[in-house]
């Protein structure tokens, strides 16, 4: 059934190879995303929970903003609307970059952007979550309120929120097809491609479906294996309203199902 | 950069509006469908009923596991041929887009609601259980009366932000051509070049209603917190 996969395009390439251009873009841009995502949403998460209004209200209007606007919209405002609102100079140097990059660099933006307003929201309940005492205890030892998030908290925090971490890397490798609505090659853009090319279209986006299934399985083992690297040891589940547990629990039970299943 | 001219919004709204209906519409129809087939395949999962509970399974991990934008791909060809062997004489029956959307969405969205629902049926207290026993109801009254009622009062905060998402979601019904608000905005920039005002108000007015759902949101939170407190 996948035979039509090695088959010559016109381009002379065969389908399978436009499969892994595809593929090769999703993963540049997740991988890159996540990276720009996980720094902005650790110091906006901060912020979020810092009494000093100079930071706390920024972070809070970040994380409003940033989340309530689709990925779909906020991927236009980057790719149409940003070159047109900056200084002239500045836009007219953005338009003159090549194609894939002048969709890929915009993608990468709104992605690592939105993804960061996830994040934040994470590291905040995480260090939320920890006991009263540590930010006392930090106190009482001298430490400046910077130290104490840099050396006692976020630390701490980061550790227990690899769980749910593991739904926002799912969320970003997921939310990468939308970059093909602004023209970039990626995975999803690329079996619609070899589909209308061939006319195989349940080959081609088979072939798709079973990538990206493989990438969630592999996303899912590596969180787990670092979570089990970096898990406090003894520490007890910190206790959350029901439905938080619950959202925590929904969150985690994104794949031990889909493991089961595929056994 | 040219001066903003926002009088154009003004006289593009009513497209918009229409847009904006079709977004909502969508919405509720996505919420309606999804919230009754997931709480079935929840039921079947939690029932462990044999065979089918495997393929529950592995449809919403597939469902979990892929873009939405693949999924409506998907959907939107494989759903005229299904229907064409369900109903017809094998042949595809082609439906339209904006039906094809309608489907897939609520399809989609039973697959997330399912899960909410299935941790939140694992969460019901086992006493419930036993008290139902007590008073001889049957597992249908249990379910019906008892432990469904719970499960969606407890679950309502991720039930709802997760609607908040899918309506947020319906914007990628662009793929497909369809008018909805960032449809008519598109197609809007397209006749009359002016890009930059469209996407501003079309990303202005998401932005309005999905903070205001949260807050709502969040403020249901707030209060459940309190009434489970006590």
């Amino acid at each position: 059934m996948f035979g039509v996969l090695f088959e010559q395009a016109a381009d002379g390439q065969r389908y399978i190879d436009w499969l892994l251009s595809g593929l090769g873009w999703t993963l540049a841009l997740a991988f890159f995303g996540w990276w720009i995502a996980f720094g902005i949403g650790v110091i906006v998460g901060v912020g979020r929970t810092v009494q000093n209004r100079v930071f706390a209200i920024p972070a809070r209007l970040y994380v409003e903003i940033f989340r309530n606007i689709p990925v779909l919209v906020q991927m236009f405002l980057w790719y149409f609307v940003f070159p047109e609102v900056v200084p002239s100079a500045l836009g007219d140097a953005i338009k003159r970059i090549p194609p894939p990059w002048a969709s890929f660099f915009p993608a990468l933006l709104c992605l690592g952007l939105y993804t960061a307003s996830r994040i934040a929201e994470q590291v905040r309940a995480g260090i939320e979550a920890l006991p009263k005492g540590q930010l006392e205890a930090a106190n009482a030892l001298g430490l400046s309120g910077y130290l104490t998030y840099r050396h006692v908290i976020v630390p701490q925090a980061l550790r227990l929120i690899v769980p749910s971490l593991t739904s926002e890397v799912m969320g970003i490798y997921k939310n990468t097809s939308v970059a093909l609505t602004i023209g970039l090659m990626e995975l999803t853009a690329q079996a619609r491609q070899i589909s209308e090319a061939t006319f195989q279209t349940f080959t081609a986006f088979g072939a798709a479906t079973i990538v990206y299934l493989c990438l969630a399985l592999i996303a899912y083992q590596a969180m787990a294996l670092i979570d089990k690297a970096v898990r406090i040891p003894g520490s007890a589940p910190a206790r959350l309203p029901v439905d938080q547990d619950l959202a925590i629990e929904v969150q985690q039970g994104a794949l031990p199902g889909a493991m089961e299943a595929a056994k | 950069m040219n001066a903003l001219d926002f009088s154009i919004a003004a006289q593009a709204w009513p497209y918009l509006w229409s847009g904006l209906i079709f977004s909502l519409s969508l919405t509720a129809a996505a919420f309606a469908i999804g919230m009754v087939l997931g709480t079935c395949l929840a039921l079947v999962q939690h029932f462990e009923i044999p065979v089918l509970a495997q393929l529950v399974r592995g449809y919403v991990a597939v469902i979990r596991s892929i873009p939405l934008i693949l999924v409506l791909f998907w959907f939107f060809f494989l759903v005229p041929i299904v229907l064409g062997h369900l109903i017809g004489n094998g042949r595809p029956i082609p439906i339209g887009a904006n039906a094809t959307a309608f489907i897939t969405f609520g399809l989609f969205e039973a697959a997330y609601y399912s899960e909410i629902i299935r941790v939140g049926l694992r969460a019901v207290n086992k006493g419930q259980f036993e008290a139902c026993q007590a008073l001889a109801l049957s597992t249908y009254d249990t379910y019906r009366h008892i432990v469904l009622p719970q499960v969606l009062r407890v679950a309502s905060p991720i039930i709802l932000s997760q609607t908040i998402i899918l309506f947020q979601d319906t914007s990628l019904v662009y793929v497909l051509s369809l008018t909805d608000l960032l449809g008519a905005a598109s197609k809007l920039a397209q006749l009359n070049g002016r890009l930059v005002e469209m996407y501003l108000v079309v990303a202005v007015t998401y932005l309005a209603i999905s903070s205001a759902a949260s807050q709502c949101v969040a403020a249901l939170r707030k209060r459940y917190a309190v009434a489970t407190s006590r």
